[in-house]
């Protein structure tokens, strides 16, 4: 149980630090920076209390716009992918009851896990961005950044969870 | 009542994420707005003593450049001081009368310690604040040409509303005629920002030097801004002018500070001649 938390903090401090550090600096082709600190939420554990889990990722989110000086982008779109992860994996699983207590990524087979991470980052990204740029007239480029953008943050942060989690 | 309570306990979880949400999106429009971000930005004690301690490391590459922008703008003064033809006459000669104290613009030296380029809006941070007198509506420039305007200050930091930002609106001048416009940037490209509200009479070239018009109080007149790179003229009117920027956004290091001594008086003028 302690196991959990403190792993769990851990992961939060490390993945705020490596985005804020690190990844916001990437600026591949100019423009795109993977967003990897949303791998958090992909990983948390599904049994813990469900509005501790909401608040701690709005934590997260107001955490990477304190330091990109975004408002509360990244809380919004962090906010709503918590909120919506459970029923795109039960949807991805195609299962009502599953293993509630061992939730692993690494034990689902490699493409429910893709269709699991590319489902909430295109709706996360694509809700940053709108917010981001709030206007209608740059509805292209929205899309287009949002399409990208994923891309990158797919292939880094599946990259990620297969080198640094642990396969039990 | 007790149909509330039973409400509230049944979609406890569903109003904590509206909350949230709209917590989150509040943050969002204060941010959009230009002088309300006092909560969410990069200005407070935490993320700038981080992006300060960052910065010293990421500096010490950036010295032999920081170092040529100084030789550089050494070279460009001691040629101004030199086309200055010295004459001591008695109207030229030092005499210290503080009734007759002309300075306009005072300038100071700070820190870009974190920079932004990528977004939509961007913003900067500075190592300086008020406690070094930094306050908001200050010009931020340095030896190629004009950054940003002041947003915020904490006691030891401020950020810095980007010439890359889509509220971010200044006043700028061709140099060989006194047609102005303003300088706004539409996002695609961070090398060139668009300048608009030029008269359609004025009178343009690829190639004309664009500097600040000085109509407001922040920047003094005749900062450089950038060259005119390509413009569409169509049913009489400018549609759009892109200006290739002097100063290469992506990497600026040190920067001045412009405070405007007179700005307060300027304000109060222009201010109470618009309220008779």
């Amino acid at each position: 149980m302690n196991n959990l938390i403190l792993s769990n903090t851990v992961r939060f401090i490390v993945l705020v630090l490596l985005q804020v550090l690190i990844l916001n600096n990437v600026n591949l082709f100019g423009y795109l920076n993977p967003l990897v600190y949303i791998t958090w939420i992909f990983l948390f554990p599904i049994k813990k209390n469900k509005s501790l889990f909401l608040i701690t990722s709005f934590f997260l989110g107001i955490s990477i716009d304190f330091f990109s000086n975004s408002g509360g982008v990244n809380a919004a779109a962090t906010v709503f992918i918590a909120f919506i992860r459970l029923p795109i994996l039960k949807a991805v699983l195609r299962k009502t009851d599953f293993d509630y207590l061992l939730f692993n990524l690494r034990a689902i087979s490699f493409d429910k896990i893709f269709l699991y991470i590319t489902t909430l980052t295109i709706i996360h990204h694509f809700i940053l961005f709108s917010l981001e740029y709030f206007s209608s007239n740059a509805f292209t480029t929205i899309i287009s950044t949002t399409f990208f953008t994923s891309i990158f943050t797919i292939i880094v942060s599946i990259l990620g969870v297969f080198l640094f989690v642990k396969k039990k | 009542m007790q149909q509330i309570i039973y409400f509230i306990r049944k979609f406890r979880y569903f109003l904590l994420f509206l909350l949230l949400e709209i917590l989150a999106i509040t943050f969002t429009i204060q941010q959009h707005s230009y002088h309300t971000s006092k909560f969410v930005n990069s200005a407070n004690f935490i993320t700038g003593g981080f992006y300060n301690t960052v910065n010293d490391v990421n500096q010490f590459f950036l010295l032999r450049d920081e170092n040529k922008l100084l030789i550089e703008e050494n070279v460009h003064l001691k040629n101004l001081l030199n086309k200055k033809e010295i004459n001591y006459t008695k109207e030229n000669h030092t005499v210290i009368d503080t009734v007759k104290f002309f300075q306009k613009y005072e300038y100071s030296v700070a820190k870009v310690i974190k920079n932004n380029y990528t977004n939509r809006n961007n913003i900067l941070t500075l190592d300086k604040g008020s406690k070094q007198g930094l306050t908001t509506d200050l010009g931020v420039i340095n030896s190629l040409g004009i950054i940003g305007v002041v947003k915020n200050s904490s006691s030891n930091y401020s950020t810095v509303l980007s010439i890359l930002n889509s509220y971010s609106k200044i006043n700028v001048r061709l140099k060989n005629s006194n047609h102005y416009g303003t300088l706004t940037w539409n996002g695609e490209n961070h090398t060139t920002a668009q300048l608009e509200d030029i008269p359609r009479q004025t009178v343009i070239k690829i190639g004309d030097t664009i500097i600040t018009g000085g109509k407001s109080a922040i920047f003094p007149e005749g900062i450089h801004v950038g060259i005119i790179n390509d413009f569409l003229f169509e049913n009489n009117k400018y549609q759009q002018i892109n200006i290739l920027l002097f100063n290469d956004m992506t990497s600026v290091g040190y920067v001045q500070i412009v405070d405007n001594l007179q700005k307060k008086e300027q304000n109060q003028l222009e201010q109470q001649t618009n309220n008779e």
